[in-house]
């Protein structure tokens, strides 16, 4: 029987929305608040699905303790309370809540074995949410 | 093709145990849900139905129907219970929430009359769920 699990957390970042391929008027207008020099901070909550078999000898798709531990590890301790600008996944991309889902994706794609990842799911604020399954 | 979600919450408690394993495994793969005594949860069920807009009464599914079919099945079996005692699919199956969602479509699949299931989604918490969509 094949089914999905999905879990939540919680983090804290501030970012700052501005291309250096823009002007600072294009910027302006592209982004808005969000291009505030001094940059400004979200409670992101990040919802990750995973899926496979339920395993009969544990009743588990799989082990919360190995995702709980993988996303401290490699998600939380690099993003939690941190200005996601000054990251190196960002030296390049602006960190948007897109790109941000996105590489969380491919952190998870990468590195979590214990189940196939179905789906990030990231929420910037109460009223808007980004997901990437991949495609 | 319209999909129709109900929601319900039902408290109950569980632990997991596997009488397979050694005392250490149970402990090591299962942590604290290991205590024998149990602990609870309040769970909120969502069933997701689906099918085409009947013209004469403008619905997918009867709700009252659904609703009265959820607690029947779901509810009055489960709410307030002991899961891994007193629900007969958890006394040789371990009441993860795998396996209560996979519980609950079986209990509900070929009870409705109208619609189709297309999803059970069971929160154990707010930031753990698991959907079941009858796949093999």
């Amino acid at each position: 029987m094949k089914a999905h699990l999905s879990r939540r957390y919680l983090f804290s970042a501030s970012h700052r929305l501005h291309s250096d391929a823009m002007t600072d008027a294009e910027n302006q207008v592209t982004y808005g608040k969000c291009n505030n020099p001094y940059g400004h901070g979200h409670n992101y909550i990040v919802e990750i699905t995973v899926s496979g078999p339920v395993d009969e000898k544990t009743g588990m798709v799989c082990n919360l303790t190995d995702l709980d531990g993988f996303i401290e590890r490699e998600v939380l301790a690099r993003y939690d309370h941190e200005n996601l600008n000054t990251l190196k996944d960002f030296a390049r991309d602006v960190p948007t809540t897109e790109n941000l889902c996105i590489q969380i994706y491919e952190i998870l794609h990468r590195g979590f074995p214990h189940a196939h990842l179905e789906r990030v799911r990231l929420e910037e604020t109460m009223m808007n949410s980004f997901e990437f399954a991949g495609e | 093709m319209v999909y129709l979600t109900r929601k319900a919450e039902f408290s109950a408690s569980h632990y997991y145990h596997n009488p397979d394993f050694s005392p250490e495994e149970n402990r090591r793969v299962f942590g604290k849900c290991n205590n024998p005594n149990g602990h609870g949860h309040n769970y909120t069920l969502e069933v997701t139905v689906k099918g085409e807009v009947n013209p004469r009464s403008g619905f997918v599914v009867d709700l009252k129907q659904l609703k009265d079919v959820m607690h029947r099945e779901v509810l009055d079996a489960m709410d307030h219970r002991f899961l891994n005692k007193e629900v007969p699919e958890f006394l040789h199956q371990i009441p993860t929430t795998e396996n209560i969602a996979i519980a609950i479509w079986r209990r509900l699949e070929t009870k409705l009359a109208s619609a189709q299931l297309h999803r059970v989604r069971v929160y154990e918490t707010p930031d753990l769920f698991v959907d079941f969509y009858g796949e093999a």
